[in-house]
């Protein structure tokens, strides 16, 4: 891997930057691996590359049905957070903020994470109490969390309206200062990089048709390319965790929805964090670029179409002008829907199957970018050891017969 | 925006429709008798289709009433709407 650096920079300059190396390569397909990831998004990836770094196996390939970050990945608003209420949550979430806090160097790569601030609004006395428990819950797990008033929230972001004459009067709000976004593109491009690195061979356009079992032990998997074997199988793909599992006759307890964003015309800095509402729920910030990005809630049907309802997007720019009178006039550039996996308890399941050698990450519903370094690196922890690790041995499918469900519906300071 | 046609009231927007998921799912005749994975299978667990779907609507701002949909999942077209506790129509790619 040719290293990045501002040398690398200056020496390429001098050739007229026609010398850079492929960022990864794209081999053939061989006929058996050691283990087969399924979905080349941020969590595939990172899973890859977590197993060559922390595992040392690197006879790993990743397939991809259409191009790297093209599901998921491309398609959230880029919020990176930890602040979530149970234990379970904030130490695997807090894990992967972590994680993110040394990625760039890890990767070699700019992920251009921007802690600039996350606050999680709160609009009555129910909002109040709710997170001002979220903190204190925050605190007792080691993650940053603050309790700012109206006059709190209006200092950090100084273009919210907190008039007490407004429908929904913003009472307080939850700051984690270090939340914030990363370029979610470069993600997967630098775990990409430094996976082909340690010899993980990725393989785009390439869709997994069928999961080839003997014995109760997956074998390898059908694909548009052929039959590829594999002593493991990994599925770590988004919104279509359900389609791969029914291929190895496994139930899931997962609905799929789509999931909406936009982005505004670009315009100067005026926004200086990330804000997310609950109650009037949308959540927004401003991109390098200087669009608003903006998300809101998943459409209510179930659907795999990645789009969604006009009136989504209505009643989110509806809680975006409340919020911000001052984007009233701002005009829409594009728009967009992802499919979202999500689970009857608004937590992820990462965890071993009946299928001896197959394992299934998913069920992130709406918010699982801000896990990727996280999920990855227990993802690839559980397929190494054939065994969870503490952090996501909570996340497993026997919660939902045992009923120690992870309740972050709400807890988790956004609704899903 | 889908435009749904409620076996009752005709053709209305989606917007005056609640979602109610998976339809044909039977509560359990005899609950003491089932195990916690039979329990965890009833509540939690679903075939979240890609393809036609049977699934239910209520018409919120309407009628009031349940009924049941014949949608494709990936393209989102209704292929039919019937009442609540009648069996999906014979369609064309239904695998439910």
């Amino acid at each position: 891997m040719q290293k990045f650096s501002v040398f690398a920079l200056a020496r390429n300059a001098l050739t007229g930057h026609r010398n850079w190396q492929r960022q990864w390569r794209s081999p053939e397909p061989q006929a058996d691996y050691d283990v087969v990831i399924v979905g080349g998004g941020g969590h595939g990836l990172a899973t890859a590359y977590y197993l060559a770094k922390e595992h040392g196996i690197t006879n790993v390939v990743v397939l991809e049905k259409g191009w790297l970050g093209g599901g998921n990945t491309g398609r959230n608003t880029t919020i990176v957070r930890s602040n979530y209420l149970w234990d379970e949550s904030a130490r695997i979430y807090e894990h992967a903020l972590k994680l993110w806090e040394g990625l760039s160097q890890d990767l070699n790569y700019n992920v251009m994470l921007s802690q600039r601030g996350v606050l999680n609004l709160a609009h009555n006395l129910g909002d109040v109490r709710e997170g001002r428990r979220r903190v204190y819950a925050n605190r007792l797990n080691g993650v940053d969390a603050e309790w700012l008033d109206a006059d709190g929230v209006k200092a950090f972001c100084p273009i919210i309206d907190i008039s007490p004459n407004a429908r929904y009067p913003v009472m307080g709000a939850t700051l984690q200062r270090r939340g914030g976004v990363a370029r979610h593109d470069a993600v997967a491009w630098g775990f990409a990089r430094a996976a082909d690195a340690r010899g993980v061979d990725i393989i785009q356009q390439c869709e997994v048709t069928g999961i080839r079992r003997a014995g109760g032990r997956v074998t390898g998997v059908e694909t548009t390319r052929g039959f590829i074997g594999a002593k493991k199988v990994g599925i770590v793909a988004a919104g279509h965790t359900s389609v791969l599992a029914s291929m190895a006759d496994i139930r899931l307890p997962i609905e799929s929805h789509p999931l909406q964003a936009l982005v505004s015309e670009p315009i100067k800095p005026v926004h200086p964090c990330v804000v997310m509402s609950n109650a009037v729920h949308v959540y927004v910030s401003q991109s390098d670029k200087g669009e608003l990005v903006i998300g809101a809630g998943i459409d209510g049907f179930l659907g795999y179409g990645q789009r969604g309802s006009f009136h989504i997007i209505e009643s989110q720019m509806g809680a975006l002008i409340e919020l911000f009178p001052i984007f009233s006039r701002l005009r829409m550039m594009r728009s967009w829907g992802g499919i979202v996996d999500t689970c009857p308890d608004a937590s992820p399941i990462i965890c071993k199957t009946p299928v001896d050698g197959l394992y299934i990450n998913g069920g992130w519903g709406t918010g699982g970018f801000k896990a990727t370094p996280g999920s990855g690196w227990c993802f690839a922890h559980t397929i190494a050891r054939d065994d969870p690790h503490p952090l996501n041995a909570p996340f497993n499918l026997d919660r939902f017969v045992t009923g120690a469900l992870v309740d972050e519906h709400g807890a988790a300071a956004v609704a899903h | 925006m889908l435009l749904i046609d409620c076996p009752h009231c005709g053709p209305r927007p989606e917007i005056e429709f609640r979602y109610g998921g998976e339809a044909h799912i039977a509560r359990p005749e005899n609950p003491d008798a089932l195990s916690d994975a039979e329990w965890a299978d009833y509540l939690f667990m679903r075939r979240n289709t890609k393809g036609v779907f049977a699934e239910r609507w209520m018409h919120a701002a309407g009628c009031r009433r349940w009924f049941n949909a014949l949608r494709d999942t990936a393209s989102y077209k209704i292929l039919a709407t019937y009442k609540a506790g009648e069996q999906p129509p014979a369609t064309a790619g239904a695998e439910d």
